[in-house]
């Protein structure tokens, strides 16, 4: 145990020390006043540029990572992962009752079999909205996200506001979202607190009888698949 | 670890602030830190992504609130880097190799990094393990306070709930976390009222689900 504790420390010590020097510049700018001001996330300061441009030429000199498998790997999210994913699955219920039964029994097959079998590794859990029952998602100990079907996470999904609250106060939470849910409607919260991930099925919009499975896919949003919108007739891409 | 990161239940943290038509990465650098992250990790060692959690778990609670996440994460892999002996801190600030340090051949090529960019290391495990409770049984998570990984949010610790649900075995992030095993065990969706959680001002009907292995959970 001694040996354990002593590790502790030792790598303690040694994240301080990167903290400080990674962001030293930082620190001045940003972390003096506190309050409210400091919940802006979107602020990068321009020495991450710098430093992160050095290290990935050290590695590449080292011959410990190829330059090309990084651009692979950030065209992929920016380009080919993202919320239209689940917004695939979710206009495939809408439309089709038999593979919602599918889907809500067993996500991860479900989703597999309308072309996302290369998405592997992810239990998926589909869960239903409705009239009287609003599920929303959070991970209040990290930033745990069904990436496969909706992308890397927004910055408001990992932040201490929306991670801290969803849990005490999920209908604050979705009132700032703009959604005010009736005494009656049961709020499910899930904290993804393992290795499941969670993907809302939001309730198909009134008018959107005669549309078809690829116009309704065109309306579901981001945040109607994490729970904390619903969808209706204006466009995703249309919305703010 | 009752660390800043476990924030459920934390109040005047301040309005959720959403950004219109948000981009995946708001700089090319956090792009690049994502990659070579996963890069980095597809390399095996010793990495395991309840230790990287961990990690950042333990930056000092003021950094860790005042850095953005991908600042988390740049950080956690200069520690890494060193720590594994794969970089000085003299390499890293200059960005220069030290003179007389070999090459290796990138052992991630841009065609496995295609394969591999929307894939996750499961963590199922394909193992026999008894499961203490079954659906439908109450359950309470117990009051404990490790000083190492956990996934155990303090906002449920001591809190009676109902097993909805066995959801298999998985591997335990709190021993996994520090390199001790696997120790496979059942995963269950567990439903605590919001009452129960929050007391008398909370709805009636709300809840929350939380995803519990059997060591997080004692008989009621």
């Amino acid at each position: 145990m001694a040996d354990n504790e002593d590790k502790t420390v030792d790598r303690r010590e040694f994240l301080k020390g990167a903290a400080a020097a990674a962001f030293v510049s930082e620190s001045g700018a940003t972390g003096s006043a506190g309050g409210a001001q400091d919940h802006d996330h979107q602020i990068v300061p321009s020495d991450p540029t710098l430093r992160v441009k050095a290290l990935e030429s050290l590695l590449v000199d080292k011959g410990l990572v190829d330059r090309a498998a990084l651009d692979v790997i950030v065209d992929t999210f920016e380009t080919k992962v993202g919320p239209r994913n689940g917004a695939r699955v979710v206009a495939r219920a809408w439309v089709d009752p038999a593979y919602k039964a599918r889907l809500l029994q067993n996500a991860t097959a479900a989703i597999a079999e309308i072309g996302f079998a290369s998405y592997q590794g992810e239990d998926m859990v589909v869960l239903e909205n409705g009239p009287k029952v609003h599920n929303m998602v959070v991970c209040t100990l990290c930033s745990c996200y069904p990436w496969p079907m909706l992308g890397l996470p927004p910055v408001w999904y990992k932040s201490a506001p929306y991670r801290s609250r969803a849990v005490i106060d999920p209908r604050g939470v979705l009132r700032e979202f703009g959604l005010e849910l009736a005494d009656d409607v049961e709020i499910r919260v899930w904290d993804s607190t393992a290795e499941i991930r969670y993907i809302v099925l939001p309730e198909r919009p009134a008018g959107s009888e005669r549309m078809t499975e690829e116009a309704l896919a065109a309306l579901v949003t981001r945040d109607s698949m994490i729970g904390t919108a619903k969808v209706d007739l204006t466009p995703a891409g249309e919305r703010p | 670890m009752n660390g800043v990161h476990d924030m459920g239940g934390m109040q005047d943290m301040g309005p959720v602030e959403r950004e219109r038509q948000e981009p995946t990465f708001h700089a090319s650098w956090e792009g690049r830190v994502y990659a070579l992250w996963r890069v980095l990790r597809a390399r095996g060692g010793t990495w395991n992504l309840d230790a990287f959690r961990h990690d950042v778990e333990r930056l000092p609670p003021a950094d860790y609130l005042r850095m953005t996440y991908y600042e988390r994460w740049f950080t956690w892999m200069i520690a890494k880097l060193v720590s594994t002996g794969d970089a000085t801190p003299n390499e890293i600030e200059t960005g220069v190799p030290a003179q007389g340090s070999g090459r290796a051949t990138p052992p991630i090529t841009s065609q496995r990094a295609a394969d591999m960019a929307l894939r996750r290391p499961t963590a199922r495990r394909d193992v026999p393990a008894v499961a203490r409770f079954t659906q439908g049984q109450p359950a309470r998570a117990r009051n404990m306070n490790p000083i190492g990984h956990t996934r155990l949010p303090r906002y449920v610790r001591g809190k009676a709930g109902v097993v909805v649900l066995d959801r298999g075995v998985f591997l335990f992030p709190d021993t996994n976390a520090h390199f001790l095993g696997e120790k496979p065990q059942h995963l269950y969706s567990v439903r605590f009222s919001a009452r129960e959680l929050w007391g008398e001002s909370a709805s009636t009907r709300d809840s929350v689900y939380l995803d519990l292995w059997d060591d997080y959970l004692e008989t009621v």
